[in-house]
């Protein structure tokens, strides 16, 4: 009796010491990191000093989960932009090149879950208005296939956006040039602006985000396409890590025929607005009054 | 010093019971294990696990939580006979219905936690400590009036019960307004959580000026009918002392709130099949199939039956004051209820998808562990409120029972009591 209590208390002993061992060895510094980022304030009420923190924060992250040395910009809007998307009907022949050049450049998951901002559906000639009966899953041995017209979709970047509005946490808002983005340390996973947006402009990470680690894009916005984690909500930002940079979304510079146009709303002489003025234009289901701020239009 | 003894005792009352009391709580435990090694495995990997997807991102879990908030909110289907119309076989059980009311709520919640993807971030939407988006976003509106309906759902019964227990009336300037305060709040949870499928104008189904209505009066119905079982279980267990005249004028009751649930179907169905437009979609979906795709027609045509049928029973006295068939038709009611509230309308409100897209969800094996587990752990929650309830509402276990097994004489309890009578 005697002996058997003191082997018991001898192996308590040596589990709880081996498990003090085994949380201070194990990696002390990853437990920290956490503790941090489980307490990172929301994006718009970090102070310049807690950004460059959580970004140093984030870059470590990376660096230890990728091996690769990550350069996160949280460069603001410019005051004087306003982001429109045009999109030529008359031209897209449902390739879908946009569709992978935006995975790669934003670092989508590739497999389970795949996740895709943009969706090109496919509609018989003659009903484009009529979204009931889209194709999702077609595959023809060359495009454009006669009698069909092709429609990509994403983020619209509504002025009047459902899904902020939705948001309990204000975890999405629309930056002052147009973009609607998400603080993916922020948002709970509650799913509610995916139910809202009537565009399925949003996509979820069901679960852990899968990318080879080579063909990580490195070059990343804080509010853009920097690696996600499981279970938080994502979308189109229109490459803000890009376009604040003076260039093109990636669909528009990957677009084979020059279906996608993008610009500042605000500039007279830009494109988009030439678009806007002198073609045939139309926004999808304008009657909800969310007011996107992607036109198709058809040039033909 | 009493509040903690009272407090110890009652600690000590729920750890002992009969072998069936035992039984019971044993097979709730072990549903609630099991859940909770599904929700580890949800955890670990995200909610991939379920059959939820992009297209359908809701679905089981926040089925339960919609249909248990309006069990929540039938509580003043007692609440209002007891106290307002002083209906007085109803008074007898209404600390019952509020607990019960509590019980719902603590499970509606807990849905609402299994379905979040990141319940690590769970403080974000406490307010003042993260950031709650009031008023913009109904689920900030939702999680105000739920938390503050649990709280008047507990604190009310909990009063009753502590007063009762020293033998005490309840003071009634203390206890009315709060019990008139929570009858529109009742009507605010439901309404509140129907907002927040309504304001969604990406998805018509729910976008109709119908829907808050449609959920009180389906809520008044399966919230009382889960109540009729209960009391009838506990009558026969627990030695409940109920009388059928209570349980008869609830029944009746749910009679009216079932014509008017079946009412307002029929004029949406109405609306959406006459007009024919393109939001008759997910009704079509729902009631009929779509392109072939009909996985909810035989769920949703069998809650018809059984909720027609049971409108039948409760309309008509003769079932209506037959123990058997009104059990019959209070089990109809919860499970075509359940049907109707949970996949039959989350679901469908997100088929097709805005891009016209259908993916057909029905819950996989790990959604309904974890949600029976859920309904465990309430079960287990309103046993216990029941473990203790109960005897003080029979007036075995109060004060003075156990000052007078403290050692106190005859004449010592008596004087006791007579001075409590004399206070109140």
């Amino acid at each position: 009796m005697e002996d058997r209590s003191q082997t018991r208390r001898d192996f308590m002993k040596m589990m709880s010491m081996g498990a003090m061992a085994a949380l201070s060895l194990g990696s002390l510094s990853c437990t920290q990191a956490r503790v941090e980022a489980f307490l990172q304030k929301h994006f718009r009420e970090m102070t310049e000093a807690e950004k460059k923190e959580a970004i140093r924060r984030l870059e470590e992250t990376y660096f230890r989960k990728y091996g690769k040395k990550f350069h996160i910009s949280t460069q603001p809007a410019d005051a004087a932009v306003l982001w429109g998307y045009g999109l030529d009907l008359s031209r897209c022949i449902g390739c879908r090149r946009c569709v992978y050049a935006c995975v790669k450049e934003n670092n989508q998951s590739r497999i389970n879950p795949q996740l895709q901002w943009i969706r090109v559906v496919r509609l018989k000639d003659g009903s484009l208005i009529n979204l009931e009966n889209t194709e999702h899953y077609y595959n023809p041995e060359k495009v454009p296939e006669p009698g069909f017209q092709y429609m990509p979709v994403q983020c619209q970047h509504c002025e009047n956006p459902p899904c902020v509005r939705v948001c309990p946490v204000h975890a999405t808002w629309k930056e002052p040039d147009g973009i609607v983005v998400v603080d993916y340390n922020w948002c709970i996973g509650c799913r509610y602006c995916i139910a809202a947006c009537p565009y399925k402009g949003r996509v979820f990470n069901w679960g852990e985000p899968n990318i080879p680690p080579e063909e990580l894009n490195t070059e990343v916005h804080y509010l853009g396409n920097r690696p996600r984690m499981k279970n938080v909500v994502e979308k189109c930002t229109f490459c803000i890590q890009r376009v604040r940079n003076g260039r093109y979304p990636a669909c528009v510079e990957a677009c084979p025929t020059g279906a996608r146009k993008f610009g500042n709303l605000l500039d007279p002489d830009s494109e988009i607005r030439y678009i806007i003025e002198n073609k045939r234009v139309f926004r999808l289901k304008e009657d909800l009054n969310t007011e996107p701020k992607f036109y198709y239009f058809f040039s033909a | 010093m009493e509040a903690w003894i009272f407090f110890k005792k009652t600690i000590r009352m729920v750890f002992v019971g009969t072998k069936v009391y035992y039984l019971w709580c044993a097979f709730l435990l072990a549903i609630i294990g099991v859940a909770i090694a599904f929700y580890i495995k949800q955890l670990d990997a995200g909610l991939i696990v379920t059959n939820m997807k992009d297209q359908v991102s809701w679905g089981l879990y926040i089925g339960n939580f919609t249909y248990l908030v309006g069990v929540a909110a039938a509580a003043v289907l007692l609440v209002i006979p007891a106290y307002i119309y002083h209906f007085d076989p109803i008074k007898e059980i209404v600390v019952l219905g509020e607990l019960l009311a509590a019980s719902a709520i603590i499970m509606a919640l807990m849905f609402v936690l299994a379905d979040l993807g990141r319940p690590d971030r769970f403080w974000h939407i406490i307010p003042f400590i993260g950031i709650l988006a009031f008023p913009d976003s109904l689920l900030a509106w939702d999680v105000i009036v739920l938390n503050g309906y649990l709280v008047l759902n507990t604190i009310v019964p909990i009063y009753i019960l502590v007063k009762t227990y020293f033998g005490k009336e309840p003071v009634r300037k203390y206890v009315i307004p709060l019990v008139l305060l929570s009858i529109p709040w009742a009507v605010g949870i439901h309404t509140v959580t129907a907002f927040l499928y309504n304001g969604l104008a990406a998805r018509p189904f729910w976008n109709a000026s119908i829907l808050a209505p449609r959920f009180l009066a389906s809520a008044f119905c399966s919230g009382p009918a889960m109540a009729l079982i209960i009391f009838q279980i506990l009558r026969k267990t627990a030695g409940l002392k109920i009388k059928n005249e209570a349980l008869f004028k609830v029944a009746e009751l749910m009679a009216y709130a079932m014509f008017i649930n079946l009412f307002l179907l029929g004029a949406e169905l109405f609306k959406e099949y006459y007009s024919g437009t393109i939001h008759l979609a997910p009704m079509q979906y729902l009631f009929q199939g779509l392109h072939g795709h009909d996985s909810l027609v035989p769920w949703i045509q069998s809650a018809m039956v059984m909720n027609i049928t049971a409108f039948l029973i409760f309309l008509i006295p003769a079932t209506r004051k037959n123990l058997i068939t009104l059990n019959i038709g209070s089990l109809l009611i919860i499970v075509g209820v359940w049907i109707e509230k949970g996949l039959g309308l989350i679901v469908p409100g997100f088929i097709p998808d805005p891009l016209g897209e259908i993916y057909e969800y029905l819950p996989n094996i790990n959604e309904i562990a974890i949600s029976l587990g859920i309904w465990a752990f309430g079960l287990f929650i309103f046993t216990l409120f029941m473990r203790i309830a109960i005897p003080i509402q029979r007036g075995d276990f109060s004060h003075s029972k156990y000052a007078h097994e403290a050692g106190r004489t005859q004449y010592e309890r008596d004087q006791s009591i007579r001075k409590t009578s004399e206070n109140s």
